[in-house]
């Protein structure tokens, strides 16, 4: 059921995106394997059966209008349910092979290595530098070089290092929203997560800050498996290499992100991504 | 067009007139009673003992002193349990049980406190036949209570959601992110919910009659009965004599002054320069 609408509204969006030189990639192993994942808040079912493979290394998007699940469905990837009041999770999250939500399995575990960086920068009310090593503190770290080896790294490696170096003891909530959430990135890098969970991270911010966050993720995938929700395709274009479409809390497609935005199968991601949805 | 115009400024007239009403009130009852306090004010009266009808001088130094030590006494016994119930609230609030306690609470608060007074006498006086400063801290304690329970709740809950999230989502336990991320977010809050509640009890008369009681000594042990600053003033108007009026208003405008320096206190703990 592809048409030339479809086809067309890619051609644009490649423009300015280099998708087309993108290799189909299939054989990536998967990281993370959702299986059948069902969350409810309290009688309302917010995603309904869904199943993914996030592949190691890779960007994989996660569009859809608003209110389809996206946020829902992130945050069953590190837990993050298990404190919202009235949620609940069935199904598997396989890291590695293994379920987050096997019993016995600690979910303080699980956000160590499965890290999250939310749609408003929400940096804590405290210096930049206490910020970025918080989470190594927390994990028992005192030792000051260590410490501050760390800070640097995390900050350059979220692109922010320059613009800080020389006030690290200042408040964090005296950066820019764009600064802030490139802390809230390197925050989360200090505690060397191997899956990056993103959830809007440019959704608040100018074009240009939007720009260097895309960078950024475009780096990290080289030692990070990165999952993003995004409300602009465009920008799912540009950064992801795999593309999973929700509606309504369904998953209603998922392939390489070329392949959706070229040859959509179904034709509800068809009409979502030439525009016929919100 | 200029219908709303002319409903637009009544308004506005309307409530910067009620307004002011309060301020004045407020202004009123501040210069009135620093005019009258201030003749009998001076070094003796808040260094010395009272002395009996007709000398001239003494003070209610112990009364300030009592006061002192009541109200200290009941904020050990109130904080500790008001903060504690305040973060179970905020963080766990959900379910039957909670909820009772929220009801519980606000019943609490509007309990008379002559009549909490009462209770304190039924189970800390009666038994021992026996007036007492901890009798009268406990009832302090009961009205302090909800107080800051639902302030510290407040406070925790005002902490945003996504610097909680935040916490946990680098690996920290529920517990480190609440004690070492959201009870510091909100301490300024909580502080001033804890400034709020002693100035709530400092003035509180009725449930010293029959706890306290009052004294004429310095009294320290607070299993005895204690001289009260509100006592004194209570005592010192109802009688006849002209030299202890004076001496009731000079009370009434040090317990106004000390509520009004707490006040301000809270208020400064809570402005943005301070959170810093
Ligand atoms: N804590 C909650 N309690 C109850 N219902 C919720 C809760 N959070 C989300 N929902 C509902 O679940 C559905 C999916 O919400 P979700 O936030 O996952 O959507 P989304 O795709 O992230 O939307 P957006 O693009 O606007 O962020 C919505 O209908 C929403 O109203
Ligand atoms: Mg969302």
């Amino acid at each position: 059921m592809v048409t030339g609408r479809a086809l067309g509204t890619f051609g644009s969006i490649a423009a300015n995106a280099d998708l087309a030189r993108r290799a189909p990639e299939i054989e990536v192993a998967p990281k993370l394997r959702v299986e059948k994942l069902d969350v409810h808040y309290g009688a309302f079912q917010a995603i309904k059966s869904a199943s993914l493979d996030v592949p190691e290394n890779r960007v994989t998007a996660l569009i859809g209008p608003s209110g389809c699940g996206k946020s829902t469905f992130i945050r069953a990837l590190n837990r993050m349910h298990d404190v919202t009041p009235g949620a609940r999770v069935r199904g598997r999250v396989m890291l590695d092979g293994e379920d987050i939500y096997a019993p016995g399995v600690d979910p303080v575990s699980i956000r160590h290595r499965i890290g999250m960086v939310f749609q408003r920068p929400n940096p804590f009310p405290k210096a930049i530098y206490d910020n970025v090593v918080y989470g190594p503190r927390v994990h028992g770290m005192r030792d000051r070089a260590q410490l501050d080896a760390i800070c640097e790294r995390s900050l350059r490696r979220a692109a922010l290092w320059n613009e800080v170096k020389n006030r690290l003891d200042r408040s964090a909530l005296d950066l820019s929203g764009g600064q802030q959430q490139r802390l809230c990135i390197a925050r989360c890098l200090a505690v060397d997560p191997e899956v990056l969970l993103m959830d809007e991270p440019a959704s608040s911010l100018d074009p240009i800050a939007t720009s260097k966050i895309e960078d950024l993720i475009a780096e990290l995938k080289a030692d990070f498996t990165v999952v993003i929700v995004t409300h602009s395709m465009q920008q799912a274009a540009r950064i992801s290499d795999f593309t999973a479409f929700f509606l309504s809390g369904s998953l209603i497609e998922t392939g390489t992100t070329v392949s959706i935005f070229t040859q959509p199968k179904d034709k509800r991601t068809e009409d979502y991504i030439t525009g016929r949805y919100g | 067009m200029r219908g709303r115009h002319v409903r637009s400024f009544i308004g506005t007239m309307l409530t910067a007139f009620c307004a002011s009403l309060g301020a004045v009130a407020l202004l009123l009852i501040f210069g009135y009673v620093l005019l009258q306090g201030f003749r009998a004010l001076n070094l003796a009266f808040v260094t010395q003992l009272p002395v009996p009808v007709g000398e001239p001088g003494g003070g209610i130094a112990n009364g300030i002193l009592g006061s002192v030590v009541t109200v200290a006494l009941a904020t050990a016994i109130a904080m500790p349990i008001g903060l504690l119930s305040g973060l179970f609230l905020a963080l766990f609030g959900r379910g039957w049980f909670p909820g009772v306690v929220r009801f519980l609470s606000d019943v609490l608060s509007g309990i008379p406190s002559i009549a909490i007074g009462l209770f304190a006498y039924i189970v800390f006086v009666a038994p021992f036949r026996h007036f007492s400063a901890v009798s009268a801290s406990f009832a302090f304690a009961m009205l302090m209570l909800p107080v800051i329970l639902r302030t510290s709740e407040e406070a925790v809950r005002s902490v945003p959601r996504e610097i909680r999230e935040g916490a946990l989502a680098l690996g920290m336990s529920e517990y480190a992110t609440t004690m070492r991320i959201v009870v510091p977010a909100a301490r300024s809050a909580i502080i001033t919910g804890l400034l709020l509640s002693i100035a709530r009890v400092t003035g509180e008369t009725a449930p010293l009659l029959f706890t306290a009681f009052g004294s004429q000594f310095w009294e320290v042990n607070p299993t005895n009965p204690m001289a009260e600053l509100p006592l004194q003033i209570f005592n010192y108007a109802i009688s006849p004599y002209q030299s202890w009026h004076e001496q009731a208003w000079a009370g009434a405008l040090l317990l106004i002054g000390a509520v009004f320096v707490l006040n301000v206190f809270a208020r400064l703990v809570l402005s943005p320069r301070a959170s810093r």
